[in-house]
């Protein structure tokens, strides 16, 4: 078991339009909805993944605050890197849930669409992530009622010092009805911010 | 048949989320998968509730599949001779 102080490396959060890395504002756009807002990120943060558009809204926020967060570490590397990733929310997969009961509720006009049904579990968010970033580490989607720095902070810290991970790609994603919110951070032995359930929270609480 | 063909293309853009594509890049004879749109076999599926949803035809053997969803021209000639509304 490694014995050392873990500390948060980098941080994202994307929430009321706006863009965040390490508290610098990457990208404002008030005013516009969550879909013209996510497609204009995901233009201007350069990420160029087709398949980006065929994502439910949930993975499209986890898809794109981690791509933000993880661009410089694992683009740079031919070899696997391995980053576990923690996340949580409480809506679970719900928008895209209801989504897929109203083409299944009409017996009579019942077609069932199969790309929504692939995203009727939240944690389908963390599998695109993997493929994007090569990953092959250990993944969990966690549903609260709210966010959870105490579980996140033992679980990562749990996951680097038992070494089945290197660093732990934590936070809160969540979606539901005109309401959406990111916040990632990557856990590690390099950084400034000491991990700890108060730093957690005040980085969460900094909006 | 080329109002069919166009309508397809338009589906398949609209459908399967293929926000980088435009109406004029798709060819009638390009091929819908592997090297050509690149779709895959997720978007395969939205295709076969297309026919059953929007043409009245009802895949019994997912193997036809492969053969209907070749290229929009391939596709458009089998909706036509197949299609209940």
């Amino acid at each position: 078991m490694k014995a050392q102080h873990l500390k948060i490396k980098e941080y994202c959060r994307i929430s009321n339009n706006r863009v965040l890395l390490n508290d610098e504002l990457l990208l404002e756009d008030l005013g516009s909805d969550f879909i013209t807002f996510i497609k204009l990120a995901y233009k201007k943060m350069d990420t160029n993944y087709p398949k980006f558009f065929k994502m439910d809204d949930l993975s499209k926020l986890g898809f794109l605050a981690t791509d933000i967060l993880l661009k410089t570490v694992t683009q740079d590397s031919e070899m696997p890197k391995n980053i576990a990733l923690v996340f949580s929310n409480s809506a679970s997969s719900l928008q895209t849930d209801r989504k897929h009961q109203e083409s299944i509720v009409d017996k009579e006009n019942y077609f069932p669409s199969p790309a929504v049904f692939v995203y009727t579990l939240p944690n389908i968010c963390l599998g695109e992530i993997s493929i994007k970033h090569r990953l092959y580490s250990e993944n969990s989607f966690f549903i609260f009622n709210h966010f959870n720095a105490e579980y996140l902070h033992d679980y990562a810290s749990s996951l680097i010092k038992t070494e089945k991970a290197d660093e732990v790609l934590c936070g809160w994603i969540n979606c539901d009805v005109d309401d959406y919110e990111a916040f990632l951070y990557l856990v590690s032995t390099e950084g400034s911010i000491a991990h700890n359930k108060e730093e957690i929270i005040k980085l969460y609480t900094t909006k | 048949m080329s109002d069919l063909k166009q309508e397809l293309k338009e589906k398949i853009i609209t459908q399967l989320n293929l926000e980088d594509i435009a109406i004029d890049e798709i060819a009638d004879d390009d091929s819908l998968f592997g090297d050509g749109l690149g779709l895959d076999s997720i978007d395969a599926l939205e295709l076969i509730v297309m026919l059953d949803k929007d043409y009245g035809i009802k895949l019994t053997d997912p193997k036809e599949g492969k053969k209907i969803f070749e290229s929009i021209e391939v596709m458009a000639k089998y909706i036509a001779e197949h299609r209940t509304k």
